[in-house]
């Protein structure tokens, strides 16, 4: 840092003196230079050798209490929810913390990899959680706070202790206990360069056979009957000209084969111009739909179901957005909301009126 | 099969086949000379009265009435009166309102936020190698932004000379690239691993998609930044939105000069919802690594270990190692026509056509069976053909009405050849998630239906 200091004030020294800065360039007049105040603003990145890590230390405990508050809506309580993201917590043993691999990825029958399992680096949770977290109030946390919540997951996965402070000075023997931290390979022909020595040669050697290449082809896959329309209708997502069109998957198939004759023709349906509620657009402008959805459960309740239960009662919706609450649909809080009064109101009117999407 | 009430298919009726005998042919090749035309018009109708028995390749569109197909007989509105002004519909140009079934979409149940989620291009409907803006696949990990371009800033730092800042107006002053390149996400296909999971082409393989870019190749503003190349071997390109998503690139990559800083996207600014102002284009490379609003490059001696590169888009082998670190998107091809959800309307002639690309350079050919990879066909390239680009192939066929299994196969100019599901599976088991680049299958069934299938 003391270096890239003396770099800093030797070229600004220069252009006080009426010189070119001191990179010599072919495009004079673009690009100036960065000063230290704003490299350290953007400069946020944590390398796994820990360079770019700030000071500080935060304590499981205290971890615990900003999870509570700012993270287990979408998280859960213990990082173990699957909701909204997948599960941060679980799958990872004593044993996996000894060897540094985590034995159940070899498991076909695990259901599904959490980040513990998965990640390498300590580095890279302090990274995220601190350039990314929350998800809707992303750089909000201060150092302390990320070292907290980083310290309260890793006790979730039984890396550190439930009394332990994570701070600088010891993330590096976490570092020894993360439990998958032998679990990555570079050995292999996917990365484009040669920075890792990595293999070289693609792992699949197809070849290009024309005639009598493979025995009579069997179907060994196809979608169910039932999930016909699970992505709605085809028709609606082909053109309605060219060689062939979209199938209409509203109704069971016909399953006789093509005579003469043909599949329908469908009809070209002119867009009707549409008034678009201006709440809906709200809900993604204040982030809404991060929890809660049109028809179903995610972190909080669907829209649907707020506008049945408290149908007309836009004043009580009012006071709910704005302070917040848990209780009436889970365990899991609903934050208070700090949009504008003039929004929340139209949100709430939308909803005591009926939701209409 | 009746059409519904009121439909009016503008298609041909084919004549039945024979249906001019010898005598019949020579009568017409002497009445053109004369210019006496009334035998082939009673041939015809003759033939449309036919219609009415089974026949063999007969389409499907009602048999003209009143001597003819209405559409040309009674001229439309179009034809008889005053069309719009210029300008009239906005500033804007919006495709016709008979496009309005072309369009991105989610895949459902696939997220539960829509601000971390995908919508796939539908390349099902999508001509030539080029992908409209608007239609351009989108991934967003912390939802998207629309950012005033003369507040955002551009950054080099690290093992630089000089830190650098750069604005919107002096990255657009310098000497300009212009290149067509795909971009694929890493997961593109990732559902389908095990086995088949959505029906259409826009699921399975719409997070592909082309464009020509403009910009400035990075390796001109790291030697601005005076940028140490030779021990400086990656950098870390970092996100100004919300996840500030970053990602490590090789440096290797960025001397090739193809790595570009760009902020244009067929002849137009990038699309907000792919990056505009700027974004980092990565050619052969998965869209992750392809940074959208761009802020920062950093010049370091060591990867980073990014989320998106330490959690997520890493291949997990069956021996629980992860792969880190995998990047290039290896050689792939589909069929976009027919393919998954379509439904063809009669037997007869059709064009197959598709998409091939490979992250290693350019498509030297594509191959495409019909009987599920028995026996294969050389499929004609449509020009251009370029490195790292979507390709587009073509070839004839012609459907019997019985069940065909449609399938394209790829080789790139380092002579990889697309793998089966067999062979990937063999390299890698099922729970890789990332890179799935198998040959494509596409049952015809007698129905005229087309479904997603994996074959054995």
């Amino acid at each position: 840092m003391s270096k890239f200091r003396n770099l800093v004030s030797t070229a600004a020294l220069l252009l006080a003196v009426g010189l070119a800065n001191a990179q010599s360039t072919a495009y004079p007049g673009v690009g100036r230079l960065a000063t230290p105040k704003e490299v350290a603003a953007w400069d946020i990145d944590v390398r796994p050798d820990f360079k770019g890590l700030p000071a500080g230390s935060g304590s499981v405990e205290k971890g615990q209490d900003l999870w509570e508050a700012k993270c287990a809506h979408c998280h859960g309580v213990f990082g173990e929810s699957n909701e909204v993201f997948s599960p941060l917590i679980g799958g990872t043993t004593v044993d996996d913390i000894k060897t540094g691999h985590v034995a159940s990825l070899k498991r076909t029958d695990f259901p599904g990899r959490t980040t513990l399992m998965k990640v390498a680096s300590v580095s890279t949770l302090w990274d995220y959680i601190n350039r990314a977290m929350p998800w809707t109030a992303p750089k909000s946390l201060s150092p302390d706070e990320v070292y907290a919540v980083t310290a309260y997951l890793l006790s979730l996965a039984n890396v550190v202790p439930d009394n332990f402070v994570l701070s600088d000075k010891n993330i590096a023997e976490v570092q020894q206990r993360m439990p998958n931290r032998n679990g990555m390979t570079t050995q292999h022909a996917m990365w484009a360069g040669k920075e890792f020595n990595g293999t070289g040669k693609p792992d699949t050697a197809n070849v290009a056979c024309m005639k009598d290449c493979v025995p009579e082809a069997k179907v060994a896959s196809m979608l169910p009957d039932y999930a016909r329309n699970a992505h709605g209708n085809l028709a609606d997502q082909n053109r309605l000209v060219g060689q062939q069109h979209g199938a209409n998957t509203a109704t069971p198939e016909n399953k006789t084969v093509m005579a003469s004759g043909a599949a329908p023709i469908p009809v070209a349906v002119k867009p009707a111009a549409k008034v678009v509620d201006p709440a809906l657009a709200l809900l993604g402008k204040h982030n809404c739909t991060a929890c809660h959805a049109q028809d179903r459960k995610v972190v909080g309740p669907s829209f649907n179901e707020i506008s049945k239960k408290y149908a007309g009662k836009s004043d009580y919706l009012v006071s709910k957005i704005k302070v917040g609450g848990v209780g009436v649909w889970g365990p899991i809080p609903m934050p208070a909301q700090s949009a504008p009064d003039g929004d929340i109101k139209t949100l709430a009117n939308w909803l005591a009126a009926g939701a209409a999407k | 099969m009746n059409l519904p009430d009121g439909i009016q298919s503008g298609r041909i009726q084919k004549a039945p086949e024979n249906f001019l005998d010898h005598d019949g042919i020579r009568t017409v090749l002497a009445e053109s000379k004369t210019g006496r035309r009334g035998f082939i018009r009673s041939a015809f109708a003759a033939a449309a009265a036919g219609a009415a028995a089974p026949m063999a390749m007969a389409q499907g569109n009602p048999v003209p009435t009143e001597g003819g197909d209405p559409n040309i007989l009674n001229l439309p509105e179009h034809a008889k009166g005053l069309g719009q002004g210029v300008a009239s519909e906005g500033s804007y140009g919006k495709p016709s309102q008979y496009e309005v079934n072309v369009q991105r979409r989610q895949s459902p149940g696939l997220t539960q936020t829509t601000q971390a989620s995908v919508s796939f291009a539908p390349l099902q409907s999508l001509f030539g190698i080029v992908t409209p803006s608007g239609l351009h696949f989108e991934r967003h990990h912390q939802g998207w932004w629309d950012i005033d371009p003369s507040k955002h800033r551009f950054m080099i730092n690290g093992m630089v000379k000089t830190p650098k800042v750069f604005t919107m107006d002096e990255i657009m002053r310098l000497p300009s690239v212009s290149r067509f390149h795909f971009i694929e996400c890493g997961a593109n296909t990732a559902v389908e691993w095990g086995n088949v999971a959505v029906p259409t082409v826009q699921y399975t393989h719409g997070m592909v998609s082309c464009s020509e870019f403009t910009g400035v190749p990075l390796i001109t503003l790291l030697e601005i930044a005076g940028a140490d190349l030779k021990n400086g071997k990656f950098i870390l390109a970092e996100g100004g939105d919300g996840s500030s998503m970053t990602r490590t690139i090789p440096m290797s990559l960025i001397l090739s000069g193809e790595v570009l800083v760009a902020y244009g996207q067929n002849g137009e600014m990038l699309r907000p919802e792919n990056g505009y102002p700027l974004r980092l284009i990565v050619p052969g490379i998965q869209g992750v690594s392809w940074v959208k609003y761009l802020r920062r490059i950093e010049v370091g001696d060591m990867p980073y270990a990014a989320k998106d590169e330490a959690v997520h888009y890493m291949d997990l082998m069956p021996n629980g190692q992860h792969r880190q670190y995998t990047n290039i998107q290896e050689c792939k091809s589909v069929v976009t026509t027919p393919s998954g959800g379509q439904v063809l309307l009669d037997k007869g002639f059709y064009n197959i056509t598709g998409l091939a690309w490979s992250g290693r350079g350019k498509v030297k050919k594509v191959d495409v069976s019909v009987d599920g990879g028995r026996n294969w066909r050389q499929a004609r390239l449509e020009t251009p053909v370029l490195s790292k680009a979507l390709t587009r192939f073509n070839i004839d066929w012609v459907w019997n009405g019985k069940p065909a299994i449609i399938q394209s196969r790829a080789t790139d100019e380092t002579g990889f050849v697309q793998p089966t599901y067999k062979h990937l599976r063999a390299a890698r088991g099922t729970r890789s998630i990332y890179h799935n680049n198998a040959i494509q299958s596409w049952l015809v069934q007698e129905n005229g239906e087309v479904k997603n299938v994996q074959v054995s």
